[in-house]
C-alpha cells in the first residue's frame, strides 16, 4: 500500500484515528479535565470535516473492493457535516452529571458508526458493503441504550439490535442468492451478469427489504417510533438523519450501479413503497403527542419523498436525492436541536407542553418554525427546493400520478407541522416553558442549521455541484 | 423592478411600515408612468423591464421578472391596498412588529407573483404569499380563528400542490421537438404544448389557481378565512390575494394552453357561473357583515374567471378591470367593517342600526362601497361588469350566451343584499343607546378609506386609461386565441 492509497482512504483513516485518539485522551484525562474531552473531540472532528473537502484523488483499492469517486466523496462529506452538527448539539447533554464518566464512549461509538458508513458508501464489493453496514449499525444500538438506567432507552437499544440483526439476515440471504446466481460479489461484475432471472429478482427483493429496514420504509418501519422515542434525543437525531442518509446513499448507488438491468422491476417496487411510506408516515404522524414519535413518523414520510427521486433512475433524480439529504440534515437537525435543548433543560417533550413557547422563548420558536417549514417544503427555505427537485425528477420520467400523490401528502404533512406551529405561536398556556438561555454549543449548532436552511436553497451552486457529480443509469 | 421586492424587508414599526408602503405606492405610480411612457416611445416588446438571472442552470430555472400592462396594473392595485391596509390596522396592539413583518412578507409574495415570468419563481412567490396567512389569521384573527386559518392554509396549499404538478407538466412538455425544456412563460407561449398533455395539465393549473380565485366548489376557505382574519389581512386577502388566482389562470393556464382551454372551457364556465350566482345568493342570507362581503367576493371573483374563460378581447379586458375594481372595493368594504366592528364590537347586522346618525363619515363610505359593488355608473364596478357582459355576450355559441344571461342576474341579487345591509345597518333609528357615543373616523382611518374611494371613482370616471394599458398587453394572448378559433 503506497502513500497515495492512504490519501484515497482519507475519510475512513482520519475518522478511525480520531476515534482512537478520543479513547487515548480519556485514559490520561483527570476527572477535572474530563469536560474538555468533548471540546477536543469536536474540534478534531471539525478539522476532519474540513479536510474532507480538500481535493482528493479517485480510484479503487484492494482489487476493486474499495472505490472512491466524486459522487461518493460528496456523500461522505455531507454525512460528516451532519455528524458534526449532531456532536455539537450533544455537548449540553453530555455535560450533565450522569453522563460524566462515559463521554468518550459516546464519541468513540458515534465516530465508529461513521467509519462504517463511509466504508459502506465506498464499497465496490458486497462483502465490504456488509462489513461497513454492520459497523454502522451495532454501535448505534449501544448508543440508543446510552441512558442505561432508563427502561425506555434500554428497550430502544434492544429493539434496535434485534431489528438490525433481522434486517442484516434478510439482506445477507438476498446477497447469497445473488452470489449463487452470478458467482461473484463485485458490483460491476454482478451488474454485468445480472439477467433478470427469477432467483436473482428474489435476491434483489430480499436485499431491498434489508435496506428498507434501515431507511424505515413501510412496511418495515415499525421499529422506528419506539426506538426514536426511547433513545436519547441526540441519538434519535443521529438515527433519523445520518443513519438514514447513509442508507439512502448506499441504496441509490446499488440501484444505479448494480441493478440497472432490472430497473422496470425496482421501479414498481419503489412506486408502491413510496406511496405507502409517504401516506402511512403522514397519517400516523397526525396523532402523535410526543415530539420524538412525531418526528419519527415525519421522518418516515420524508423517506417516502426521497424514494421519488430514486424512481426515475435519472441523473436529476440522483442529484435531487443527495441534495435533499443535505437539506434534510439541516432542517431536521434544526428541529431536533430545539427539541433537544428543551428536553435537556426542562425535560418536556410533548407538543401541548410547547404551548405559548413564542412568548417565553421567541428565538427557539423561530428556529423550530424555520425547521418545520423547511421540512414541509415551504419557500423560501431549502426544503422547498429539495422537494421541488425530487418531484421534478419523478415528473421528468412521466410519473405524474405519483407526484400528485406526493404533493397531496405534503399537504397532510403541512397540517401536522402547523399543529406544532400553532402550539408555539397561537395557543395560550398557563404554564409555559420558562424562559431559558441555551448554551453556546446549542446556539452554534442551531445557527449553522439555520444558515444551511437558508443558503442551501438560494445558492444554486450547491445543487449544480451535486448535479455535476451525479449520474443516471 | 426587483428593487421593489427587495426594499420591503424589516419594516418593524407601523411608522416605518406606512412610510415604506408610501414609498412603495409612489414607486408603483412611477412604474406605471414609466411603463406608459415606454409604450408611447414605441416599445412594443411583450414585457418591459425584464430582468433575468439564471438560477438553477441544470433545470433551466431562472429568476425572471418583467411587467406588462396587466401586471403593472396589478402592482398598482396591490400597493394601494397594502397602503390602505396599514392605516386600517393602525390600532394593532398585540405583537405589532411581528404583525407588520408578516403582512409585508405577504405583500412581497404578491408583488413577486405579479412580476414573475418564470413559472418556478411564480410558484415560489405564490407559496410565499400563502404561508404568512396562517400566522396572520391564527394569531391576530377573531372567532374560530384556528379552524379558519388551518382550513384556508390547507386548501390553498392543496391548490398549490395541484399547481406544482401542472407546472412540472408544462415544463417537461415545453420542448415537444426535443431541445431544452423551459420554465419561462414567454418562451413556452411561443410553442405548442402537445394537446394530450394540455388536457391533463390545463385542468390542474386552472383549478390550482382557481381555488385562490374562489372557484366553486373550492371557495369554502374564503368566507371562513375572511371573517376570521384581522382587518388588514381581510383587505389584502380579498383585495389582492384572490386576484392571484385570476391572474394566474389568465397568465399560465389560458396563455400557455389555449387549445385545451378552448375545449374544456365549458366545464369551468359552468362552475364559475355557479360561483357567481351561488355566491350572490349566499350573501343575501348572511347575518355577519364579513360573511356577506366574503360571499360577495366569491361572486365577483367568479365573474373574473368567467370572463377570462370567454376568451375574447372585451371580456378579458373586463376581467382585468374587474379584478382591480373588486380589489379596491372589497378592500374598502373590509376596512369599513373593521372600523365599524372596532366601535360597535359586533358584526351582526341585526344588532346594529341607524349608524348613519352617529358615524356619518364611515356610513357614507360604506354606501359608496356598496354602490360601487352593485355596479352603479360612475364607479369602477360598472365599467368592469359592463365590459365583461358585453364581451361574454359576443360569444357566438348559444351555451355561452345562456350562461351569460344567468350570470347577469347576479347584478340584481347583488343589489338586493347591498341595499338590505345599508337599510338595516345604516338607516332607521339607533337601536342601541350605547351607540350614541360612538366617535367618527380618525385621521388614519380617513387616509385609508379616502385613498381607496378616490381610486374607485378614478377608474369609474376614466376607464379608458386603464383599458388602453391593458389592451396592448392582451394582444399576445388574443392573437393566440384567434389563430386557434377565428370567429
Amino acid at each position: 500500500m503506497s502513500l497515495g492509497n492512504f490519501a484515497l482512504m482519507r475519510h475512513e483513516l482520519l475518522l478511525t484515528v480520531a476515534a482512537l485518539l478520543v479513547l487515548i485522551v480519556e485514559i490520561f484525562a483527570s476527572s477535572k479535565s474530563r469536560k474538555s474531552i468533548s471540546l477536543f473531540s469536536i474540534v478534531l472532528f471539525a478539522v476532519i470535516t474540513i479536510a474532507g473537502f480538500l481535493p482528493s484523488p479517485t480510484g479503487t483499492l484492494f482489487g476493486g473492493m474499495y472505490e472512491v469517486n466524486n459522487t461518493r466523496l460528496i456523500m461522505k462529506n455531507i454525512l460528516n457535516i451532519g455528524a458534526l452538527l449532531v456532536l455539537i448539539q450533544s455537548v449540553t447533554w453530555l455535560n450533565k452529571e450522569e453522563n460524566h464518566d462515559k463521554v468518550s464512549e459516546y464519541f468513540f461509538l458515534l465516530i465508529s458508526t461513521l467509519v462504517g458508513m463511509n466504508f459502506m458508501i465506498s464499497a465496490g464489493h458486497f462483502l465490504m458493503f456488509y462489513l461497513g453496514l454492520e459497523l454502522a449499525t451495532i454501535p448505534i444500538a449501544a448508543l440508543a441504550a446510552y441512558d442505561r438506567y432508563n427502561n425506555k432507552s434500554a428497550e430502544a437499544g434492544i429493539k434496535l439490535i434485534l431489528i438490525s440483526a433481522l434486517s442484516s439476515g434478510v439482506l445477507l440471504y438476498g446477497l447469497a442468492m445473488i452470489y449463487g446466481t452470478t458467482g461473484t460479489l463485485y458490483f460491476h461484475e454482478v451488474a454485468q451478469l445480472f439477467e433478470n432471472k427469477n432467483l436473482q429478482v428474489l435476491g434483489f427483493i430480499f436485499f431491498f427489504s434489508g435496506m428498507a429496514f434501515k431507511i424505515s420504509i413501510v412496511p418495515f418501519h415499525l421499529w422506528t417510533a419506539d426506538v426514536y422515542e426511547g433513545a436519547p434525543v441526540n441519538i434519535t437525531s443521529y438515527l433519523s438523519v445520518i443513519s438514514k442518509g447513509a442508507a439512502v446513499f448506499i441504496l441509490i448507488i446499488m440501484l444505479f450501479i448494480v441493478f440497472p438491468v432490472i430497473i422496470t422491476i425496482w421501479q414498481k417496487i419503489i412506486y408502491v413503497s413510496a406511496v405507502l411510506t409517504m401516506t402511512i408516515g403522514n397519517l400516523f404522524a397526525i396523532r402523535q403527542q410526543n415530539l420524538k414519535r412525531f418526528l419519527a413518523f415525519s421522518s418516515i414520510s420524508q423517506a417516502g419523498y426521497i424514494l421519488l427521486g430514486l424512481i426515475g433512475g435519472n441523473q436529476l433524480g440522483m442529484a435531487s436525492v443527495i441534495y435533499y439529504i443535505l437539506v434534510y440534515i439541516f432542517s431536521n437537525l434544526a428541529v431536533f436541536g430545539v427539541v433537544a435543548a428543551i428536553s435537556n433543560s426542562k425535560g418536556k417533550e410533548n407538543i401541548d407542553e410547547y404551548n405559548g413557547l413564542y412568548q417565553t422563548n421567541p428565538g427557539l420558536s423561530l428556529v423550530m418554525l424555520l425547521g418545520l417549514f423547511s421540512l414541509a417544503g415551504i419557500p423560501p427555505f431549502a426544503g422547498f427546493f429539495g422537494k421541488f427537485f425530487l418531484f421534478a425528477a419523478a415528473a421528468q420520467k412521466g410519473y405524474y400520478l405519483l407526484v400528485t400523490i406526493a404533493v397531496l401528502n405534503t399537504i397532510i404533512s403541512l397540517y401536522y407541522y402547523l399543529l406544532v406551529v400553532k402550539a408555539m405561536f397561537i395557543n395560550k398556556s398557563d404554564n409555559p416553558i420558562e424562559k431559558f438561555r441555551s448554551d453556546f454549543p446549542t446556539r452554534l449548532a442551531l445557527g449553522i442549521c439555520i444558515a444551511g436552511i437558508v443558503i442551501t436553497g438560494f445558492a444554486s451552486i450547491i445543487f449544480e455541484v451535486i448535479k455535476n457529480m451525479s449520474f443516471g443509469i | 423592478m426587483t428593487g421593489i421586492v427587495l426594499i420591503k424587508d424589516m419594516r418593524q414599526v407601523k411608522i416605518v411600515a406606512s412610510i415604506g408602503m408610501g414609498i412603495q405606492l409612489l414607486l408603483s405610480a412611477l412604474l406605471i408612468f414609466l411603463y406608459i411612457s415606454a409604450r408611447h416611445a414605441g416599445n412594443t416588446a411583450e414585457m418591459l423591464f425584464i430582468k433575468d438571472v439564471v438560477w438553477f442552470e441544470s433545470l433551466n430555472i431562472h429568476y425572471a421578472v418583467g411587467a406588462d400592462g396587466i401586471s403593472v396594473a396589478m402592482i398598482g392595485l396591490t400597493s394601494i391596498v397594502v397602503f390602505a391596509g396599514i392605516f386600517a390596522s393602525w390600532e394593532m396592539e398585540f405583537l405589532t412588529k411581528e404583525f407588520f413583518v408578516s403582512l409585508i412578507l405577504l405583500a412581497t409574495g404578491v408583488f413577486g407573483f405579479f412580476i414573475s415570468i418564470d413559472l418556478f419563481t411564480m410558484f415560489l412567490f405564490y407559496e410565499l404569499a400563502v404561508i404568512p396567512m396562517y400566522l396572520l389569521i391564527g394569531i391576530w384573527g377573531s372567532g374560530p380563528k384556528e379552524y379558519s386559518a388551518m382550513k384556508l392554509t390547507l386548501m390553498l396549499m392543496g391548490a398549490s400542490a395541484l399547481l406544482l404538478v401542472g407546472i412540472l407538466g408544462i415544463h417537461f412538455n415545453s420542448a415537444p421537438d426535443g431541445g431544452q425544456t423551459s420554465f419561462n412563460i414567454l418562451e413556452i407561449s411561443k410553442i405548442k404544448i402537445p394537446i394530450k398533455a394540455q388536457y391533463i395539465f390545463f385542468p390542474l393549473t386552472f383549478v390550482g389557481f382557481g381555488v385562490l380565485g374562489a372557484l366553486f366548489p373550492f371557495h369554502t376557505w374564503s368566507p371562513d378565512g375572511h371573517s376570521s382574519a384581522p382587518t388588514a389581512v381581510s383587505m389584502l386577502h380579498a383585495g389582492v390575494l384572490m386576484k392571484l388566482g385570476g391572474y394566474g389562470c389568465f397568465r399560465v393556464a389560458i396563455f400557455l394552453m389555449p387549445e385545451a382551454a378552448h375545449e374544456l372551457s365549458w366545464i369551468f364556465i359552468i362552475l364559475t357561473t355557479i360561483s357567481v350566482v351561488y355566491g350572490a345568493f349566499s350573501a343575501i342570507v348572511q347575518k355577519d357583515l364579513k360573511y356577506i362581503n366574503a360571499y360577495s367576493s366569491v361572486s365577483h371573483c367568479g365573474l373574473v374567471l368567467f370572463a377570462i374563460l370567454m376568451m375574447n378581447r372585451t371580456a378579458m379586458n373586463g376581467a382585468i378591470i374587474q379584478m382591480i375594481s373588486h380589489g379596491l372595493m372589497t378592500a374598502l368594504f373590509f376596512a369599513l367593517i373593521g372600523m365599524i366592528y372596532g366601535r360597535t364590537h359586533t358584526r351582526l347586522i341585526n344588532e346594529m342600526g341607524g349608524l348613519m346618525k352617529v358615524i356619518p363619515f364611515l356610513s357614507v363610505c360604506y354606501v359608496i362601497a356598496g354602490l360601487a359593488s352593485l355596479g352603479l355608473p360612475g364607479f369602477s364596478g360598472f365599467v368592469a361588469e359592463m365590459t365583461i357582459f358585453v364581451g361574454a355576450f359576443q360569444h357566438p355559441e348559444l351555451f355561452y350566451r345562456i350562461v351569460t344571461i344567468i350570470s347577469i342576474t347576479s347584478i340584481v341579487i347583488t343589489a338586493v343584499y347591498i341595499l338590505r345591509v345599508i337599510a338595516i345597518l345604516l338607516l332607521g333609528p339607533v337601536t342601541n343607546d350605547h351607540y350614541e357615543h360612538l366617535t367618527d373616523a380618525k385621521w388614519y382611518e380617513k387616509v385609508s378609506t379616502v385613498t381607496l374611494i378616490s381610486f374607485i371613482v378614478f377608474i369609474g370616471m376614466a376607464p379608458f386609461l386603464l383599458s388602453s394599458m391593458i389592451g396592448v398587453s392582451l394582444q399576445p394572448i388574443i392573437s393566440k386565441i384567434l389563430a386557434l378559433n377565428p370567429f
